[in-house]
């Protein structure tokens, strides 16, 4: 238990004159209890990589819900086809599009509703998994064949491969809330097997076996003392997930099975600047770079997370 | 390890059924004209929607729609595609191109992925395990159509050192770059997966006993950190042919390559709903066969798998 090394000195031997109780009187009574999240905590704080990648987090969502804040012109405003695939100048420091749109602008507003489908997304799959998940690991039986079979299911398809037949069928509503719910549809089975494993471990312990010997009841247990404990690894997964799902998101829009392209989008600017790649490497540079930096964000602070997480990798 | 088999294959049949039947609803089943969509934009003219009609069964209940499909699937009927050809006829001269590509794929990211995280694996902490752990970041969060994109500009364009699109046939030297592409991804997970489960194992304790009993690090490391942390890379293979598929799509459109993905991409591009989702519906039968293989090779390899109740 990561909880008693924390306090007890290794490889301590008491000197023959020495008191051996003076060690377990320099124990601070009142110290605050440690738990997995406090030492998890303790060390992120000190974590250069985790810094780094949450403040990148932070900004991409400002960025994300007030574009009007970085870009004083809104895009597609004033799309001139003089400057079409205009280098720099001043003002527009990305150059043009195409048609002449600034690309600064469109990278800005790009943001948001790459960060929809993705947070979207991930609340979906994270709610859907953990209730699923957590039902079929803790009452088992029953419950637990249906859930796992079903999962079973929708995890044997590909998510983009599901993705791309759904969307062909919608191709009339597609929009950043379809995208982010049809990706879930086919995500979930991941997140609920993964917290159904850790309700499993977590349901054998023996904090567990006392709560129902004090008569708590088993719906209680799952949601005090259970499922808090299993929450650790579907963190993790949730934070990558979410910068893969802006990965799907982009490649459907690409396919052009995903957002419309009216909307802008990452995805589709990238899509859009295939065709001027020779004469205008500005066009696909910044939207990719945008898109590639949001989604390195997410996977470095789901690598430290998890790093800080496991008792182990922390002790090592 | 007959019976294993037997077990695995056994448990397979309820989830090919159900998720066959998941595709088949979500294309069939739900609000909206099924064939209508399937045109998008397009106006299909009123011969062909009654041909459709027929052709998918529509007229009759779903669930018998469903089985109709089922039987159909087993005798290698999938469907037709947009044109008029059989689906199965397609795939007959698209799936060996494809085929090609992945195998080639899988041997550039097995290889060089094992090796370089076997590498940083060994050397944790240094510069070089540094620079994998971060190049292999990269490589993960930029989408495989922007590296591809790139890497044809730069070596097919720029140098010339390859034709920018397969030719007829697809022969092998053009395949190299779209392998690597297709490649890229999987070859980032892979070096993860392989560093991580070297330094895990060469705390183990059976390295500490093979290296006090005198044998040689060279030997340590081949016999017994690499075998085993070999397994978890084995279990990795078989979710990422499915990643292999979406790739291939992709890869397959950029350049030009006339396999099952570029046939996919061609169809989407066109709005040709009917051969997307036959071909889809085969990619995910392959997906959840070769997934099959993939176990039993797991089974073969660790022995704790198939004794296992």
């Amino acid at each position: 238990m990561p909880n008693n090394d924390s306090r007890s000195p290794e490889h301590y031997v008491a000197p023959l004159d020495e008191t051996p109780l003076l060690v377990i009187d320099k124990v601070d009574e009142n110290a605050k209890p440690s738990n997995l999240w406090l030492d998890a905590w303790r060390s992120l704080r000190h974590s250069p990589i985790f810094w780094i990648s949450s403040s990148m987090i932070l900004f991409i969502l400002f960025v994300g819900l007030f574009p009007f804040l970085f870009t004083n012109e809104p895009p597609n405003n004033k799309c001139d086809l003089d400057n079409s695939n205009g280098g720099p100048e001043a003002g527009h420091p990305f150059g043009f599009t195409k048609l002449g749109c600034d690309v600064f602008a469109r990278v800005v507003y790009g943001a948001q509703p790459s960060l929809t489908v993705g947070i979207t997304a991930t609340l979906l799959v994270v709610i859907v998994g953990v209730i699923l998940g957590a039902l079929a690991g803790f009452y088992g039986g029953f419950f637990d064949t249906i859930i796992s079979r079903v999962g079973d299911m929708f995890f044997a398809i590909p998510v983009v491969l599901g993705a791309i037949v759904l969307m062909q069928t919608l191709s009339g509503t597609r929009n950043a809330l379809t995208v982010a719910l049809i990706l879930s549809i086919f995500a979930w089975p991941q997140v609920a097997r993964i917290t159904r494993g850790a309700v499993l471990s977590a349901k054998n312990s023996d904090y567990v076996t006392a709560s129902i010997a004090l008569g708590v009841t088993r719906f209680r247990v799952l949601m005090r003392h259970v499922l808090p404990n299993s929450l650790a690894p579907v963190i993790v997964v949730a934070t990558v997930s979410l910068g893969t799902f802006i990965v799907a998101e982009a490649t459907l829009s690409y396919l052009g099975v995903g957002l419309p392209s009216s909307v802008m989008s990452w995805g589709n600017d990238i899509s859009q600047a295939q065709s001027s790649i020779r004469t205008a490497p500005q066009t696909l540079l910044y939207p990719a770079g945008a898109l590639s930096l949001t989604v390195l964000s997410f996977l470095m602070l789901g690598d430290v997370v998890r790093d800080a997480l496991d008792p182990k990798a922390r002790a090592r | 390890m007959a019976w294993y088999f037997f077990r695995r294959v056994l448990q397979m049949i309820p989830v090919f059924i159900g998720a066959t039947f998941l595709i088949y609803f979500m294309v069939f089943a739900l609000p909206g004209d099924p064939v209508l969509a399937m045109f998008g934009d397009k106006t299909p003219s009123p011969a062909i929607v009654a041909e459709l009609r027929a052709q998918y069964n529509l007229d009759k209940p779903f669930i018998v729609q469903y089985l109709l499909y089922l039987g159909g699937l087993f005798t290698f009927d999938f469907g037709t595609s947009f044109s008029g050809r059989p689906v199965s006829d397609l795939l007959a001269s698209a799936f060996p191109i494809t085929f090609k590509l992945a195998m080639l794929a899988i041997a550039f990211e097995a290889i060089a992925g094992i090796a370089i995280g076997l590498f940083a694996g060994l050397r944790k902490g240094k510069l070089f395990d540094a620079s994998a752990l971060v190049v292999s970041l990269l490589l993960i969060s930029v989408p495989t159509f922007v590296i591809g994109f790139v890497l044809q500009y730069v070596f097919a364009v720029q140098l010339g050192w390859v034709n920018a699109t397969v030719g007829q046939g697809a022969p092998l030297k053009d395949l190299i770059l779209p392998a690597i592409v297709l490649a890229s991804v999987s070859f980032a997970y892979i070096v993860r997966l392989t560093r991580t489960s070297v330094s895990d194992n060469l705390g183990a304790d059976y390295v500490r006993t093979a290296t006090a009993k005198g044998l040689s690090r060279g030997r340590v490391v081949r016999v017994h950190v690499l075998r085993n942390s070999l397994i978890p890379v084995v279990t990795f293979l078989g979710t990422d042919i499915g990643a292999l598929m979406v790739g291939a799509i992709v890869t397959e459109g950029i350049f030009n390559i006339k396999g099952v993905g570029g046939t996919v991409y061609q169809a989407i591009i066109r709005g040709e709903g009917p051969t997307v989702v036959s071909f889809v519906a085969v990619m995910v039968i392959i997906f959840m066969v070769a997934n099959l293989l993939v176990d039993l090779l797991y089974a073969l390899l660790d022995p704790r798998i198939r004794y296992a109740k």
